[in-house]
């Protein structure tokens, strides 16, 4: 089996907050705190998760736009967290973003074709023709005219501002493009396009995504692994279609009994999860779920149980396994 | 027993740049709403759902007009009505939800005294009884500890709580209908499932009628009796919500029920082509004829009516049959 | 995809149409705009279209020498009132001042100091402020930190005072003011840059150039100065008319444009005591001149405010 484009150990992320009082002790926000997962090439997988389990800063952590406070993030075959910035431009190359919001993510005075090669120019020179003709290429491969490229992105509908992250995101030939909820801020209708698109892209140029988002169906649909995050920690990893036929984290279990029917007689297990989600200064000890879990049992708030297989691909921490 | 809201050839407009750009964000809707029942309003940004809400209670931005129609509440007409009796008959007889509750919330007063304005303002309770409704209503929408609760601000809540709390508030004039504008969209999955369970506990518990706009399907499914799907400002479909997800009848319906990603299923997507329309540049005839698949010459020529069959459907297409879906079965 | 080759979105239609030109003329405020615009003519046009010279006073005819003098012949008729008074005359409608020089012409080589020094001292002023805001905001930390302390020291002094400061170590002159104007009010553009600047750092599109690599030069003019360009730009129209005053107000005080250059304010000063004699036209023309660019700058840049601003935009 080829190795993985990308393979995370034990990745850490504390952000320390100052002491309170004269004795308090310096806490840290232990955002993500042990993670560890793959992504191969030409695959997709999906990361899920409500606010505050530490998936935004698990895609920061891969941009290289923060740096790790412990754990390895290897990408094809080398520890990028390990390497000082200054070597971190090829990675910078390889390893693009598309971000939730059309309205902020392209430069409002800037032309639409100047923004998309933007990425490309920062790291190859290339001749003004070559770059002119690599951005129409760009702009076919998205379904937008060539033409468009002379204008601003206020011109554009929130589904084409997408489609111009991506082009954009595509502009430095990456293998990875990390996906931070691409389709949320998008109209019902223009997300199928955004899916179809990025899909096409995958089977066209094998490139692999990182697709965060807390929409189970989208990522569900999107990616052919899905890996379920809470409290900086991964709870369960498993093949996407086998996680919504066999959920067996409690969690993963009430994000499904939350993710809204698909039609009016859909009989779902209810699981309503009580109390908000705790914060991430001072999670519970043991298993951080087993505050809300309605399967809590005495050894769950002593020990933190560990990822294990429970089937081939599925791997689940939880200690009712 | 007549409808507790009946709304008839509702139009409304904006006149901006100086009245020569006339936007019919909301042209020509017409739906009935029973007492205690859920009704849903379901479309894309810009179709019309929000101004249909505002022209409702009459908060309409300057630039906008009511232009044609009736409001029948209760027996009265809306339109009909002052702006002073209009304001007796917010917050006590038709409350809102919006969609942001930080927005919602002001900061500078507490949760307390937020909730008892309505009651207050509307001349239902002073003193301790006041205050003992306010505990009331926050246990109502489940805030743990009231009592303690009443004197903290919005900034110390969390955003589930928030958003109940502007629940509370809606509650708190003792209204008959609920206008809740895509209020969970901002909420986390988990939480939005025990806000929407709230909800109807509260409509069993008080028989109090919602109008639910959203654009998410899936909480239509969940939550309404009969829904409204709006397209460039006019109901292109309106039935029982059964017959909705499963016989769906206008073109628009159909492609929006099978462009959205299903759990448990790979099947690919299908993506409606074309952008919704400019509200001041709508097509000739059927205003969804360039993005339908069904579309003949006569929908581009002719604007098709409303058009009421044997079940109760009503659909706004030459070419509405009904068609059987079958229903996805999810996993148990 | 059929979808691919859509024309540009509703969106594209209605921004060409709003940026029509004949379209715009509907939102424009007329009144303000043309004042500036007659100004702005006026002083470019100055040296054609004066009917005297700025600096030399008005030859006068034989028989306004005899008025005045009793004299056929004269170097000059001061004090001359404006002509639907009985002794002007239409060759100075607005009358001559002490030394016999027409004020209609020296109003109007006026307007050139006048709106040359506020616009090039603004300008200047615009550009410090901008970019030191730009820094300030973005490089963060101990940038921010001294930056800022001295943006709030300079922003303490009273510019008024701090203006006369200045011109007492430069001594008067147009290139003098210029500079004045500019230590005096970059400060005013800091404040405002730096909190945009503090947003927009936040934005994706930052922050996707910074995961790029892309050097913070390019980053700061290319991504953070046009957008900060429409804050700076409200706020250049309403500097403008204060540092018309300023110019004004140190010219009146003698310690700005230097005599006989024609600046609004030295006119007033100049004609400060002519008031007391009776001859008002020589401090009120100037005056309302002040008055009317200060105004219409004013409401300009209120516009402007509300235009650039898409949420104050459709009330």
């Amino acid at each position: 089996m080829p190795e993985p484009l990308l393979e995370v150990r034990d990745l850490k992320k504390h952000f320390p907050v100052k002491g309170l009082g004269f004795f308090g002790a310096a806490g840290a926000v232990k955002a993500v705190d042990g993670i560890s997962f793959t992504v191969d090439r030409g695959k997709t997988l999906g990361l899920v998760g409500e606010s505050g389990c530490g998936k935004t800063t698990t895609s920061k952590l891969i941009l290289a736009a923060e740096r790790p406070t412990g754990g390895s993030i290897e990408f094809e075959g080398q520890d990028i967290a390990a390497l000082p910035d200054r070597h971190l431009r090829d990675y910078r190359r390889k390893v693009q973003v598309v971000f939730q919001d059309p309205y902020s993510s392209l430069s409002p005075r800037m032309r639409v074709g100047e923004i998309i090669a933007e990425p490309m120019l920062a790291h190859e020179n290339l001749s003004r023709q070559d770059g002119e003709a690599r951005v129409s290429e760009l702009f076919e491969l998205v379904g937008l005219r060539p033409d468009m490229a002379r204008l601003f992105p206020h011109e554009f509908s929130g589904g084409q501002r997408q489609r111009l992250a991506i082009a954009r995101a595509l502009s430095t030939k990456a293998r990875l493009i990390v996906l931070d909820e691409p389709v949320s801020a998008l109209d019902v209708s223009i997300r199928a396009h955004i899916i179809s698109l990025l899909e096409d892209l995958q089977a066209r140029f094998g490139v692999s995504y990182l697709f965060i988002a807390h929409d189970l169906a989208a990522v569900s649909h999107l990616s052919h692994q899905t890996a379920v995050m809470y409290l900086g920690k991964l709870v369960e990893v498993a093949d996407s279609l086998e996680l919504c036929a066999e959920p067996l984290h409690p969690y993963t279990k009430a994000l499904f009994a939350a993710s809204l029917p698909s039609h009016p007689d859909e009989k779902r297990e209810e699981i309503v999860l009580s109390g908000e989600v705790p914060s991430a200064l001072n999670p519970p000890r043991g298993c951080r779920f087993h505050p809300r879990c309605p399967f809590a049992m005495p050894r769950c708030s002593q020990e933190e149980p560990e990822l294990t297989e429970q089937a081939p691909g599925h791997t689940v921490a939880c200690h009712l396994y | 027993m007549p409808p507790l809201l009946r709304v008839e050839g509702l139009k409304t407009h904006y006149f901006g740049f100086g009245g020569s750009r006339v936007v019919k964000a909301v042209d020509g809707v017409s739906f009935t709403i029973e007492a205690g029942q859920t009704f849903g309003l379901v479309g894309e940004s810009g179709c019309g759902k929000t101004t249909t809400c505002h022209s409702l209670v009459r908060l309409l931005a300057p630039s906008a007009r009511i232009v044609a129609g009736r409001i029948e509440f209760d027996g009265q007409n809306l339109l009909d009505l002052s702006a002073r009796e209009m304001r007796e008959v917010r917050g006590r007889r038709i409350a809102s939800i919006l969609q942001d509750p930080m927005a919602s919330l002001d900061p500078l007063f507490s949760i307390g005294n937020q909730v008892a304005e309505p009651a207050y303002y509307h001349g239902l309770l002073r003193g301790r009884p006041l205050r003992r409704r306010v505990i009331e209503l926050l246990a109502a929408v489940r805030i743990p500890s009231p009592e303690k609760r009443f004197r903290e601000f919005p900034h110390q809540m969390s955003g589930g709580m928030r958003q109940r709390i502007v629940g509370a508030i809606a509650q708190a004039g003792g209204p008959k209908l609920i206008i809740a504008d895509e209020p969970t969209t901002n909420l986390d999955v988990t939480i939005q499932l025990q806000y929407l369970n709230l909800l109807k506990d509260l409509q069993r518990a008080t028989g109090v009628a919602l109008i639910f706009v959203t654009h998410n399907l899936g909480i239509v499914a969940k939550m309404c009796d009969k829904v409204a799907v709006m397209y460039a400002g006019k109901i292109v479909e309106m039935q029982p919500v059964r017959g909705l997800f499963y016989a769906p009848r206008h073109p628009y319906t159909k492609a929006l029920l099978d462009s959205i990603p299903k759990l448990g299923t790979k099947e690919p997507l299908y993506a409606i082509p074309g952008q919704p329309p400019d509200l001041s540049k709508l097509p000739t005839g059927c205003s969804f004829h360039p993005r339908c698949v069904k579309a003949t010459r006569r929908c581009r020529a002719e604007e098709p009516p409303d058009e009421c069959d044997s079940d109760g459907a009503t659909t706004r297409c030459w070419h509405a049959a009904a068609s059987q879906v079958t229903p996805e079965v999810a996993h148990a | 995809m059929a979808t691919a080759f859509d024309e540009v979105g509703a969106l594209a239609t209605v921004s060409r149409r709003a940026r029509h030109p004949l379209r715009i003329l509907r939102e424009l405020p007329a009144i303000p705009l043309l004042i500036v615009a007659v100004l702005a003519f006026v002083a470019l046009l100055a040296p054609v279209i004066a009917p005297h010279g700025k600096l030399d006073p008005v030859k006068p005819t034989p028989a306004q020498c005899l008025a005045k003098f009793g004299a056929e012949n004269c170097p000059y008729v001061d004090g001359m009132p404006p002509f639907w008074a009985p002794e002007g005359s239409l060759t100075t409608p607005l009358g001559t001042d002490f030394l016999g020089r027409d004020v209609l012409s020296r109003l109007m080589y006026g307007a050139q100091i006048s709106l040359l020094v506020a616009l090039t001292g603004t300008i200047v002023a615009g550009f410090i402020g901008t970019m030191v805001g730009v820094l300030a905001g973005y490089m963060g930390r101990w940038w921010d930190q001294i930056l800022m302390r001295i943006t709030d020291a300079w922003l303490t002094l009273p510019s008024l005072v701090f203006a006369i400061l200045l011109s007492s170590v430069r001594g008067p002159g147009v290139w003098n003011v210029v500079l004045i104007l500019a230590l005096v009010f970059w400060s005013r553009y800091s404040r405002a840059v730096r909190g945009e600047v503090l947003a927009l750092r936040e934005r994706d599109f930052v922050r996707l150039a910074e995961i790029n690599g892309i050097s913070k030069t390019r980053i700061i003019f290319r991504h953070l100065v046009p957008n900060v360009m429409n804050t700076v730009m409200v706020l250049f129209s309403l500097q403008v008319g204060v540092a018309v005053i300023i110019e004004a107000s140190l010219s009146f005080l003698g310690v700005g444009v230097p005599p006989p250059e024609p600046s609004w304010g030295l006119m007033m000063s100049e004609g400060r005591d002519a008031l007391m004699e009776g001859s008002w036209w020589l401090a009120v023309f100037p005056g309302i001149c002040i008055s009317l660019l200060v105004l219409s700058a004013n409401m300009l840049g209120d516009w402007l405010r509300v235009r650039l601003d898409p949420q104050l935009r459709n009330r």
